[in-house]
């Protein structure tokens, strides 16, 4: 038990605990302001776990774009302000045995297969930006390009899906 | 340190993520579920990266990819979301039913009347195309 288990202990407690909040919450907007907390944890996690890179671009990318888009898609659906009643199912209790019991398979299998590992954090970070840039320009350059296809065609796909739309109540 | 503890919270995010998608009946909310799930495969790939201390940090590179398809289906996400809601005003997904088999659906009213209604629609919808191709624009 180390400082830096502690440490990744209380990031993976607010994080569990604003997902909690995400999945429970009565309030629409409250949701996406918990997916922020719930976010930023993660990103502290990838920071302990040595992984600068990777924890910016979780800022940037989740916390600073995705998390806005998700509260322009909010209220452009017109998202009420305040307490909602009715925004989980009614057979919620089901859902939630599913859940449960989803998380109890996964942690069973991860825990007896690495239960008593540990990781070694000494020695150079594993993933500031020289590393992480150098192994994707190099051995990852093709799923690199595949992936900036696909970036480009799902965007292509956006803005077809709102004009398609858009014209059809035009007309 | 523990590969445990990182390996416990993904877990129980990975929970909480099947939890909203399956609840919520926002569809904003399941996306965000969705988000709640891919977070949980990311903290497990960083984790094994840097336990493995892999040389090609294939676990780092994964998530980089794996942040970046995030993006493009949240994007692709919200405007099928925004279309849904131009189209039928509502995003409740217990209450776009239109794909919905009517056999056990609250809203039953037996065999013949589902086969009227389509017949229904389908000559509405010619009607209408003759009408828009015949009218002068």
């Amino acid at each position: 038990m180390t400082g830096l288990d502690v440490v990744i202990g209380l990031l993976g407690l607010i994080a569990v605990g604003a997902a909690l909040m995400v999945a429970v919450t009565r309030q629409l907007v409250h949701a996406a302001l918990w997916l922020v907390v719930c976010l930023a944890a993660v990103a502290g996690c990838f920071l302990v776990l040595t992984a600068e890179f990777l924890a910016w671009v979780q800022v940037l990318i989740y916390v600073g774009a995705i998390v806005v888009i998700l509260l322009f898609g909010l209220m452009l659906t017109r998202a009420p302000i305040g307490p909602v009643t009715d925004l989980s199912r009614p057979r919620r209790l089901l859902a939630g045995t599913v859940a449960v019991a989803v998380g109890a398979v996964i942690v069973t299998a991860l825990l007896m297969a690495f239960g008593g590992a540990t990781i070694d954090l000494s020695g150079a970070p594993q993933g500031d930006a020289t590393t992480t840039g150098t192994v994707i320009f190099r051995a990852w350059v093709l799923p690199f390009e595949i992936i900036s296809l696909l970036l480009l065609s799902a965007l292509v796909g956006a803005i077809a899906l709102s004009r398609a739309s858009g014209d059809e109540v035009d007309s | 340190m523990h590969l445990a503890v990182p390996l416990v919270i993904a877990s129980a995010l990975f929970a909480i993520g099947v939890y909203a998608v399956l609840a919520r009946r926002n569809a904003v909310l399941v996306l965000m579920g969705v988000e709640l799930m891919l977070n949980a495969v990311n903290l497990l790939l960083v984790a094994f990266d840097v336990y493995l201390r892999d040389t090609l940090h294939t676990g780092q590179a994964l998530t980089l990819f794996v942040i970046t398809i995030a993006a493009a289906e949240i994007g692709l996400g919200l405007a099928i979301v925004l279309a849904v809601f131009r189209g039928s005003a509502t995003i409740d997904l217990d209450l776009l039913r239109t794909l919905a088999d009517h056999d056990d659906g609250p809203d039953h009213d037996g065999p013949d009347h589902d086969a009227a209604d389509a017949d229904e629609d389908h000559d509405t919808t010619i009607g209408r195309q003759a009408q828009r191709s015949g009218s002068p624009p």
